[in-house]
C-alpha cells in the first residue's frame, strides 16, 4: 500500500506541477498561432530554451514512469479514476501558487472529484 | 470560411478520437506492465532490468503511440474549440477506461467503483465547464 500511495503521490503531483512549467514555458514563449508541423518544430525547439520546459519535462516522465510502475500491479481501471486527483491538485496550486480565483462551480467540481475517489479506494476489490 | 456545421464535426470527430485513444493507451500500458510483473523500486539494478522489458515491450509502444495520437487530437481541436468546451466532454474518458478494462483486460469492476468514476465525471465536467480564464479583470 506505501508503495502504491507514494507512486501515486509522484504521478500526481510531479504530472501536474510539471504540466504547470511547461505551460510556464509556453506562456513565455507567446500564442501559437501558425499549426504548420514546421512551425510547430519551431516553437518547441525555442521552447527547449527554457529550462523550466526541461524542468516540467523531467517531472512529467517521473509521473509517467510512476504510472507505467503502478500498472504493473494494480488494475487500470483503478489506478485511472485515482489520478483524477490532479484535478484537485491543480486547482489548489492555481489558487494558492499562482492565485487564480476558482469559482464556486470549480470548488464543487473539485469537490465532486474529491469525492469520486474516495468511492474509488473504497471499493478497491 | 468553413460552415459552423462542418466545423462542429469536425470538433466532435477529434473529441471522439481523444475519449478513444486515450483510454486504448492506459489500457495497453497496463497489459505491457503486467507482462513485465510487478516492479520494484529497489534495489536500482533491478528497475534496470524493467527498464530493458518496459522498452522491448511492444504492447507498451503502442499504448505510447495511442496516448501521441490523443495528444495530437487534443492539441488539433484546442487550436480553434474552446478549452472549456473540449475538456467537459473528454471526461467521460474514465468511463471509458473502465469499460475497456472490464471488458478486454477482464478486471472486475465493483458497482462502488462505477459509481466513484461516474461521480468523477461529473466532477471533471463541472471543473471544466467553466470561463478558463480566471486572472484576467480580477
Amino acid at each position: 500500500m506505501a508503495e502504491f500511495i507514494f507512486l501515486m503521490f509522484l504521478i500526481v503531483v510531479f504530472g501536474t506541477v510539471g504540466e504547470i512549467f511547461v505551460s510556464r514555458a509556453m506562456k513565455d514563449h507567446g500564442e501559437v498561432k501558425n499549426f504548420r508541423p514546421r512551425a510547430l518544430i519551431a516553437v518547441i525547439v525555442r521552447a527547449l530554451h527554457s529550462k523550466w520546459m526541461w524542468l516540467g519535462v523531467a517531472m512529467m516522465a517521473i509521473g509517467f514512469f510512476s504510472l507505467l510502475a503502478v500498472f504493473s500491479f494494480e488494475n487500470v481501471s483503478f489506478v485511472v479514476p485515482v489520478t483524477a486527483l490532479s484535478y484537485v491538485v491543480g486547482a489548489l496550486g492555481g489558487r494558492f501558487f499562482l492565485g487564480e480565483r476558482v469559482n464556486l462551480q470549480r470548488w464543487i467540481g473539485i469537490l465532486l472529484v474529491g469525492a469520486g475517489v474516495t468511492l474509488v479506494l473504497i471499493g478497491r476489490s | 470560411m468553413e460552415s459552423p456545421r462542418r466545423l462542429h464535426l469536425k470538433t466532435l470527430i477529434l473529441i471522439f478520437i481523444m475519449v478513444i485513444a486515450a483510454p486504448l493507451g492506459n489500457v495497453l500500458l497496463g497489459k505491457g506492465m503486467k507482462h513485465v510483473g510487478a516492479v520494484q523500486l529497489w534495489p536500482p539494478a533491478q528497475l534496470l532490468h524493467v527498464f530493458t522489458l518496459v522498452f522491448t515491450s511492444a504492447t507498451i509502444w503502442l499504448g505510447v503511440g495511442s496516448l501521441l495520437v490523443f495528444f495530437a487530437a487534443y492539441m488539433i481541436v484546442l487550436s480553434w474549440a474552446d478549452y472549456s468546451y473540449v475538456q467537459p466532454a473528454s471526461s467521460i474518458s474514465y468511463a471509458v477506461v473502465a469499460l475497456l478494462a472490464s471488458t478486454w483486460l477482464g478486471e472486475f469492476v465493483p458497482p462502488l467503483r462505477w459509481a466513484g468514476i461516474a461521480v468523477i465525471c461529473i466532477g471533471v465536467f463541472l471543473v471544466g465547464h467553466t470561463h478558463p480564464n480566471t486572472t484576467e479583470n480580477g
